[in-house]
């Protein structure tokens, strides 16, 4: 088998892990840690296929996203942090009165 | 041969400790796991010799973001209902739906067969990486930091504006 096939093989199942985390765990903290995985599986095939191409464009846009990911995390938190504390709980099912 | 043996270490370890997070109870060792997963995701890019992605890769994710999710976590330690039943009822289905979108991917990778040799696989320096990024890519290096500026802005106002409500 190839190395970049098993390599991009390795970041599906990633993607796939973190998808499931999404949909079935129930903390809104591992959900958010889940969300981290998919973005590094899908990390992983973008520096596979980069470094199969030889480009360091492609290390570029890696460190981009990067930049963004921790961005965003910047921003989930306190939005957690504050549903937490009005919430006094981290089960997303406590949210669902959430609309509009 | 010790390269490819380290490659199947890692990448065995890096899948292995994303179904750790999926059954782990406590957020606590959800991180961890985490942790894990990128350091080894890290050791993959150094393996491949992209160290640049390797280094920023430790420095910034379990530098930086999970060293804050932990802070987090160790703040809002709360026993609620998601910590008594881990899974919702969407279970099956989730899961269903994920093996699904892994065999379709591995299939159609499979079937694709190997890649053609490209010129050679890249093992550049952080040399290479910098002239690249600062020569051509200089309006997205200060794209991405008017982002963040922006990003620590709107945390702290997220902040406050919790403060101001309860207060």
């Amino acid at each position: 088998m190839d190395k970049t096939q098993l390599l991009v093989a390795l970041g599906v199942a990633l993607f796939a892990a973190g998808f499931v985390g999404i949909v079935v765990r129930r903390n809104a903290l591992v959900m958010l840690m889940c969300m981290e995985l998919m973005l590094n599986g899908v990390n992983l095939t973008l520096v596979s296929f980069a470094q199969r191409m030889g480009s360091t464009e492609g290390a570029v846009l890696v460190f981009l996203v990067f930049v963004v990911g921790a961005a965003e995390i910047a921003i989930a938190i306190p939005i957690l942090l504050l549903l937490a504390r009005a919430r006094r709980t981290l089960d997303v099912e406590a949210y669902a009165d959430l609309k509009g | 041969m010790i390269e490819d043996l380290l490659l199947g270490v890692f990448a065995s370890a890096a899948a292995l400790s994303a179904i750790a997070m999926l059954v782990a109870r406590h957020p606590m060792r959800v991180a961890i796991a985490l942790i894990v997963c990128m350091l080894a995701l890290a050791g993959i890019y150094a393996l491949l010799g992209v160290h640049v992605i390797a280094v920023f890769q430790v420095l910034i994710y379990v530098g930086a973001v999970m060293v804050f999710i932990v802070y987090v976590i160790m703040l809002v330690d709360m026993r609620d209902n998601a910590f008594a039943s881990r899974y919702s009822w969407l279970l099956v289905p989730g899961a269903v739906v994920a093996a699904a979108l892994v065999a379709a991917i591995c299939d159609a990778l499979w079937r694709g067969g190997a890649a053609p040799e490209a010129p050679g696989g890249a093992r550049f320096g952080i040399q290479a990486f910098s002239e690249t990024f600062l020569n051509e890519y200089w309006l997205y290096f200060e794209l991405v930091s008017v982002l963040l500026v922006a990003a620590v802005v709107a945390a702290i106002s997220v902040v406050k504006l919790g403060i101001g409500r309860r207060g």
